[in-house]
C-alpha cells in the first residue's frame, strides 16, 4: 500500500507552470476492483457515507437491488446490478462498484476553468475543491464516467476523492477497508495491476470465465481524448463487454470538444486573442482613436 | 458447525443450499471467497432464488421450495452408484456394516415400519440393529432365503401379527421397558447383507432417480448429474485426499421435515468420508450471533444446558431419570465405542449442584425434584397455540419480537389479545408490544384488548459485555462500546429482579411448590445484577472439594478452584457446573473467551489461542476421523490430527476429539458421541419422529401430490394445528411457491428503525419471475397484494430474470419469494400510505416434529394487482 504523501501534479485553470509540482516521485496509488468476487453486500456504500460525514437519503424501490439509478453529489460509492442472460442462456446477477476512476489524464481537470478547484495529485488522485469551485460543471462533461455531481444549493461539484484525507494519513480508503470478502484491494498501480492480470489468468484457467479481463482503459497517455489508464481498475468476469457491468464505457473518452478546447485549440484561444489585439490595433491605424464629441467642444 | 469458519478455506467443493450466506453471512463468506481463490474450490448454489451467494457459483440449480430431500437423496443414489464413496470409512467409521432388525420397512408407500395411523406416530421397535456380531461371508446365503427389507405386504402381514410379549425383567409398573440399542450389534464388513445399512441406503435412493428428482426438484436432469458429478467428483473412485463442505441455514431448517434434510446432508457427507475433516463437515450457519449460545444453554424447552434431556412426568427419581438419558454402548463388540454420555450422570449432577448449591444433596437426588418436568410439548408454535387457546396467561418477551416471526402473525396478535399481560425487553417499540396496533385493528378493537403490557428499555448488544458464541462454537468475549442510555437495563438486571422479587413472595406466601424457588442458588456479588463474568465463571465450573487425578496434569485442584475442563467433573457433589460443554471456558487462569493470539502455527486456520470453541477447544469435531484406520491422516498436507505410536498418544494441531491414548488398533470409533462410536447412516430407534432414513415429503401447502407415494404426500406424523385460524391453502386458489427470506441490507427486525438501511432498501417487494409478471401483467414496481388462505401482504412487485418458470410433475410452477424485514413499527413514520404488513402473515402454522421448526418456506400464495 502507498502513504506517499499528496504532491501536486496539475491543477486547473492555472497559467504557467504549475506551482508546488511534485519535488520528489513517490508511488502511485490504485484501487484493484474484482467484480468476480463481489456480492454486493453494499458495505462500501455505508462506509463511504459513514466516512465522509453524509446523511442518509430517501430512496424509491425502482424494481432492483440497486440503491438508486446513479451516483449522486453525496453518494459517491454505488453498486451496479445487472441481471444478465449469458451466452449459454444462464443468468448472470454481475455486480460492480462504481465511483470516481481517478484517470491519469483527468477529462474532468482538463475541462475545468477554475483556478485551483480540480487538483491531481502525484498518487494519482484527482480530487476536488469546492472552494474554488465556481458551478460551471464543465467537469461534468468532460468526465466520460459520468461521475461528477453538481448540488443545486451549494452550487458546487462533488465526487470520490480516493479518501485523500485517509490515504495522506497512510490509511486505505474506507470503501477498501469495509470490504468484508476481500473483492477490494489498494496499492501501488504496479502491484494492483499485476494482481489483476493474475487472477484473470486463474479465471481463465479454472472458471467459466473465459473471457475474463483488466479494465485499465484509457489508450496512450496524451493521445487525443484518452485517459492514460486509471487509478480504479477491475477484473471483470467478461471484458469484452464492459457495458453490462452498469454501463462501463468500452473506449472511454474525454468528449472531443472538451479535448480541443483544452489542448489542440488551445493555441487557437490565444491566436484569437492575438488576432483581437491586432484587430484593435489596425482600427486604429485606419480609424483613429475614438474621440468624444464633447470633448473638443471643451474650452 | 461441525467446523467452523475459517476451516471453509480448506475446502476442495462446496455445497452451499438452505442458505445465503453471501446476503447473510457476508463476513464469513470472505472464507468462501479464499478457498475460490486460493485452492480454486468449487462452488455449486442450490436454492429457490439466483440469490448474491448464486451469483459467486460455479453452478447453480434453481430448486422448488421444499424439495431439498429429493435432490440430496438423488446425490446419495448418484454417489453410489458412480463410486464416489471411501469403502474403508464408511465401513469402519460409520455404521454401514451394522444389520438392521428383521421387519424394518422402508417407506415405498411413504410409510415406514411400525406406523400407527390414528396416533400419528410409529412404533420404532423395528428401527434397531440386530445383536449378533459378524456375520460377514453371510450375505448369499441371506439372500437365497430371500432374507431382504420388509415389502410393503409383508410389513402389513407382520402388523398384523400379535406383539410380542415379551416383558424384560428391568421393566417396572409393568409396562414394557422402551426398545434398547443391542450391546452386540450385527455386522457384515462386505457390506453385501441385504439387511445391512449400506444395502438399505442404496435400495432407499435407488428410486430417487435424475428424472424422479428432477419431476420433484423441477431442477433438469442434466443439472441435477451436473451439480452431483461436480459435488462428488474429490471422491473419485473412493480417494480420499480431498475434502468437500455442505454449508446451510434456516432454509432447510424451515420445513416440516427439516431435521431430516440436515440428516441427508450428513449421511452424504459420512458417505464421502467428509466427516471430521479440514475442509469438511456439515455447517450450519446460525442465524444470530449467539444463537448457537443459546441452544448450548438450553433455549430450547426441552433440553438442559449442554444438551441434557429435560425430566419427563415418568422419571420418578433421578435415577430412573439417568437410566433413561444415559446412553449403554452398541457396537461389534470387536470394537470399542467411548460412548461419551455415559458420562451424563457427572454432568447431571455437577448441574444440580451449580443450580441449587446445597441445597443439591445425595439424600435428596441432588435436588433433582425441583427440575420442572415437561409433560407436553412446549416449543414455540405450541405456546401460541396455547395463548390463543387462552392456556397460557403471559409472556416475557426479550430478544425477539414474537408477532413478527411468527408464524402466521395473526394468530400471534390475536393470541396476545387473549392474554392477561405481556412484558416485552427491546432497544425499540416493536410490533409485539404494538401488536394492538397491528394494521386491520380498529379503534373499537382496541377497546376490547384487555391485554397489559409493559415495555422495558434495554440494552442493546453493543451496551453489554458477556460472550456471543458463533457458528463455529466459539466463545468470545465482548465488552461493551458505550453504557445503555437513558433508563435502559441490562437483561440480567431485569430478569435478576423478577426472580428476586418473585422469590420475596415465595417466602411471604408460601405457595404450592416454594422449594425449587427459595433452594436456586443465588450467590452473586450483586444480587440485583450480576455481573456476567460471575455468570460465565459458575457456567464453567468449579471444585467444590479438593480433587485429585493423577492420569491428568496438574494433578489436583483445591476447593474453590475454577476447573480446567468436563474431564474432572464428578456425580459425588464434589463439582458443581453449569453447562458441562462450556467447561474449560472460564479456567483458574482466567477467562478463555478473552483470549486474542492470532497465531496459527499448522496454517489451517485453526488460531488454538483465539478465544475458546467447545468442547475443549477443539476447532473440528470429530476429527479422528480425519484420519485412516492406522492413525495416519487422510491428507497429509491438512493434518489435523494423528497417533504417534512413540509416545502412544493422539497428538495434533487441533485438540484430539477422542479418547487419547486409544490407539488405532482398539477400533474406537472416532463419533464419540454415539453409543455406536460410529457415524449414523440409519438412525435407530426414537432419535427421530418422522423415520431413520430421510424421505421426500411435500410442504404441507404444495402445488403437486407426491410423486412417489402420492397417497402419501406429506410427513406423516406431522399435525396440523385446529384453531380457527389456522387454515392451509389449495394449490387451485394459490398456485404460487412462496419462500420467505432476509436481504443483506437489514437485519430482521432492528434495521428498519436505522435511516442508513433503510435508504439501501427501502420499501417491501415480492421477487416474481419475468413469465409469471407478463401473465399477470404486473410491472416492476407495481403495487401488489401476495395471499395466502390465511392473510394478505402488501408490498411493491420486484420482476426479475433470477427466478424461472419450472416444470414439476410435467406442469408449469411459479415460485415467488418475500424478504420478512418490514413491519407496522420502524421508519418510515407510519402514515396510512406506508402501512408495512409482516412477511409472516402468509406462513402457516405446522411445525417440524423433530425440532419444532416452523415451514417458514414453500406455502402457497398468489398474486393480485392492487
Amino acid at each position: 500500500m502507498s502513504n506517499g504523501t499528496l504532491e501536486v501534479k496539475a491543477i486547473s485553470g492555472h497559467r504557467g507552470g504549475t506551482p508546488g509540482r511534485g519535488v520528489s516521485r513517490d508511488y502511485d496509488v490504485c484501487k484493484l476492483v474484482d467484480t468476480t468476487t463481489c456480492i454486493g453486500c453494499k458495505a462500501c456504500e455505508v462506509a463511504c457515507l459513514e466516512w465522509n460525514g453524509y446523511d442518509f437519503r430517501e430512496t424509491t424501490f425502482d424494481n432492483t437491488y440497486q440503491t438508486m439509478p446513479e451516483t449522486a453529489w453525496n453518494f459517491w460509492n454505488l453498486i451496479k446490478f445487472n441481471e444478465y442472460t449469458g451466452d449459454d442462456g444462464t443468468i448472470q446477477w454481475l455486480m460492480r462498484k462504481d465511483q470516481c476512476m481517478h484517470c491519469e489524464d483527468p477529462g474532468c481537470l482538463k475541462a475545468c476553468p477554475a483556478d485551483g478547484a480540480i487538483v491531481q495529485y502525484t498518487n494519482g488522485i484527482v480530487d476536488f475543491n469546492q472552494d474554488n469551485c465556481i458551478g460551471c460543471e464543465y467537469c461534468v462533461t468532460g468526465c466520460p464516467f459520468n461521475i461528477p455531481k453538481f448540488n443545486t444549493e451549494t452550487k458546487k461539484v462533488y465526487k470520490c476523492t480516493l479518501c485523500s484525507d485517509r490515504v495522506g494519513a497512510g490509511l486505505e480508503p474506507a470503501c477498501i477497508k469495509a470490504c468484508p470478502t476481500g473483492c477490494l484491494h489498494f496499492g501501488s498501480k504496479e502491484d494492483m495491476s499485476f494482481e489483476a492480470h493474475k487472477r484473470v489468468d486463474q479465471l481463465k484457467a479454472n472458471t467459466s470465465w473465459q473471457h475474463a479481463g483488466v479494465y485499465d482503459p484509457g489508450g496512450k497517455n496524451g493521445s487525443p481524448g484518452g485517459i492514460g489508464g486509471t487509478h480504479v481498475i477491475y477484473v471483470l468476469g467478461d471484458a469484452r463487454d464492459p457495458e453490462k457491468y452498469g454501463g462501463l464505457p468500452a473506449n472511454p473518452s474525454i468528449p472531443f470538444f472538451v479535448t480541443m478546447w483544452k489542448t489542440p485549440l488551445k493555441w487557437l484561444g490565444g491566436v484569437g486573442m492575438a488576432f483581437g489585439v491586432l484587430g484593435v490595433f489596425l482600427h486604429h491605424v485606419r480609424y483613429g482613436s475614438k474621440r468624444v464629441e464633447g470633448e473638443e467642444k471643451r474650452p | 458447525m461441525t467446523n467452523g469458519w475459517i476451516d471453509i478455506k480448506n475446502t476442495d467443493t462446496m455445497l452451499i443450499m438452505g442458505g445465503n450466506p453471501a446476503e447473510c453471512h457476508p463476513c464469513g463468506f470472505k472464507w468462501v471467497v479464499e478457498a475460490r481463490k486460493v485452492r480454486n474450490a468449487k462452488l455449486i448454489v442450490v436454492d429457490p432464488r439466483f440469490q448474491r451467494t448464486a451469483s459467486q457459483a460455479d453452478l447453480f440449480c434453481q430448486i422448488r421450495a421444499g424439495t431439498d430431500i429429493a435432490f440430496l437423496g438423488g446425490m446419495i443414489n448418484y454417489a453410489i452408484q458412480n463410486n464416489r464413496y471411501n469403502k474403508e470409512y464408511l465401513t469402519n467409521w460409520t455404521n454401514a456394516a451394522f444389520i438392521v432388525k428383521k421387519g424394518f420397512k422402508l417407506p415405498v408407500d411413504g410409510l415406514f415400519s411400525g406406523f400407527d395411523p390414528v396416533a400419528m406416530k410409529y412404533d420404532v421397535s423395528t428401527w434397531n440393529y440386530e445383536e449378533g456380531g459378524n456375520v460377514t461371508g453371510t450375505a448369499a446365503a441371506a439372500i437365497a432365503a430371500g432374507d431382504g427389507p420388509a415389502t410393503a405386504e409383508s410389513a402389513v402381514q407382520a402388523g398384523q401379527a400379535p406383539p410380542a410379549k415379551v416383558v424384560p425383567a428391568a421393566a417396572t409398573n409393568g409396562k414394557p421397558a422402551p426398545p434398547a440399542l443391542p450391546p452386540n450389534t450385527a455386522y457384515d464388513l462386505s457390506l453385501e447383507h441385504p439387511r445391512c445399512v449400506f444395502q438399505l441406503l442404496k435400495t432407499q435412493y435407488s428410486r430417487y432417480t435424475p428424472e424422479m428428482v428432477s419431476s420433484i426438484t423441477g431442477i433438469p436432469a442434466d443439472q441435477c448429474k451436473k451439480a452431483w458429478d461436480m459435488y462428488t467428483s474429490v471422491r473419485k473412485d473412493g480417494d480420499m485426499k480431498k475434502a468437500s463442505t455442505i454449508i446451510y441455514a434456516v432454509g432447510w431448517t424451515q420445513h416440516t421435515f427439516g431435521t431430516q434434510i440436515i440428516r441427508t446432508a450428513a449421511m452424504i457427507q459420512l458417505l464421502m468420508g467428509n466427516v471430521g475433516r479440514a475442509g469438511g463437515g456439515v455447517n450450519a450457519l446460525r442465524g444470530h450471533s449467539n444463537i448457537q449460545g443459546a441452544t448450548d444453554i438450553a433455549g430450547i424447552f426441552d433440553i438442559l444446558p449442554g444438551y441434557l434431556k429435560v425430566p419427563l412426568p415418568s422419571d420418578t427419581d433421578f435415577k430412573t431419570y439417568l437410566t433413561r438419558i444415559t446412553p449403554k454402548a452398541s457396537k461389534p463388540k470387536e470394537w470399542d465405542s467411548y460412548n461419551y454420555w455415559s458420562n451424563t450422570p457427572k454432568f447431571a449432577v455437577s448441574f444440580l449442584k451449580a443450580m441449587y448449591g446445597d441445597a443439591a444433596k445425595k439424600e435428596n437426588d441432588w435436588a433433582f425434584h425441583y427440575l420442572p418436568k415437561i409433560d407436553r410439548n412446549y416449543s414455540w408454535v405450541n405456546q401460541w397455540d396455547a395463548m390463543y387457546n387462552g392456556k397460557v396467561k403471559g409472556l416475557l418477551s426479550f430478544g425477539m419480537n414474537g408477532v413478527m416471526i411468527g408464524p402466521d402473525s395473526q394468530k400471534n396478535i390475536d393470541a396476545l389479545k387473549k392474554a392477561d399481560w405481556l412484558v416485552v425487553g427491546e432497544i425499540y417499540p416493536d410490533e409485539t408490544s404494538a401488536f394492538w396496533q397491528a394494521p386491520g385493528t380498529s379503534d373499537e378493537d382496541k377497546k376490547q384488548i384487555k391485554t397489559e403490557v409493559y415495555r422495558l428499555p434495554c440494552a442493546g448488544f453493543a451496551e453489554k459485555d458477556g460472550t456471543f458464541v458463533n457458528s463455529a462454537r466459539w466463545l468470545q468475549w465482548k465488552w461493551p462500546a458505550l453504557p445503555p442510555p437513558g433508563d435502559a437495563k441490562v437483561d440480567q438486571e431485569i430478569i435478576a429482579r423478577i426472580f428476586l422479587k418473585v422469590r420475596e413472595l415465595y417466602q411471604k406466601e408460601g405457595g404450592k411448590f416454594p422449594d425449587a424457588i427459595l433452594n436456586t442458588s443465588w450467590s452473586y456479588t450483586n444480587p440485583n445484577n450480576p455481573s456476567l463474568a460471575e455468570v460465565a465463571k459458575e457456567i464453567n465450573g468449579k471444585a467444590l472439594a479438593d480433587l485429585k487425578d493423577e492420569k491428568q496434569t496438574p494433578s489436583e485442584w483445591k476447593a474453590g478452584q475454577q476447573l480446567p475442563g468436563f474431564a474432572w467433573l464428578r456425580d459425588d457433589g464434589s463439582t458443581s457446573c453449569g453447562n458441562w460443554l462450556y467447561s474449560g471456558s472460564w479456567p483458574e487462569a482466567g477467562s478463555a473467551t478473552q483470549r486474542r493470539s492470532t497465531d496459527d502455527p499448522s496454517g489451517l486456520g485453526i488460531y488454538p489461542g483465539w478465544a475458546w470453541s467447545w468442547p475443549a477447544n477443539r476447532r473440528v469435531m470429530y476429527n479422528r476421523a480425519s484420519c485412516d484406520l492406522n492413525g495416519k491422516p487422510w491428507d497429509p498436507t491438512r493434518r489435523q490430527v494423528w497417533w504417534n505410536e512413540a509416545a502412544g498418544k493422539w497428538a495434533g494441531n487441533d485438540v484430539p476429539d477422542f479418547k487419547v491414548d486409544s490407539p488405532p488398533k482398539d477400533h474406537m470409533g472416532p463419533f464419540i458421541m454415539n453409543p455406536e462410536g460410529v457415524g449414523r447412516i440409519f438412525v435407530p430407534l426414537a432419535a427421530l419422529a418422522d423415520g431413520p432414513f430421510p424421505e421426500h415429503y411435500e410442504p404441507i401447502e404444495s402445488p403437486v401430490a407426491n410423486q412417489l407415494h402420492p397417497k402419501q404426500s406429506n410427513s406423516p406424523v406431522v399435525r396440523k394445528y385446529k384453531t380457527p385460524l389456522d387454515k392451509y391453502g389449495d394449490p387451485k386458489d394459490f398456485p404460487y411457491i412462496c419462500t420467505t427470506y432476509r436481504l443483506t441490507e437489514q437485519y430482521h427486525y432492528w434495521t428498519k428503525n436505522n435511516p442508513m438501511n433503510m435508504q439501501l432498501v427501502p420499501e417491501p417487494f415480492v421477487e416474481i419471475p419475468e413469465e409469471l409478471a407478463a401473465q399477470l401483467q404486473i410491472k416492476g414496481g407495481d403495487k401488489v397484494k401476495v395471499s395466502s388462505i390465511r392473510n394478505s401482504y402488501f408490498c411493491k412487485a420486484m420482476v426479475t430474470k433470477r427466478i424461472k418458470k419450472m416444470t414439476i410433475a410435467g406442469e408449469e410452477k411459479f415460485q415467488v419469494g418475500i424478504p420478512i424485514h418490514w413491519g407496522f413499527k420502524g421508519l418510515p413514520d407510519r402514515r396510512p400510505e406506508n402501512e408495512r404488513t409482516p412477511a409472516n402473515l402468509l406462513s402457516p402454522t405446522v411445525i417440524d416434529p423433530n425440532a419444532y421448526t416452523p415451514e417458514f418456506k414453500g406455502f402457497l400464495v398468489k398474486i393480485e394487482k392492487v
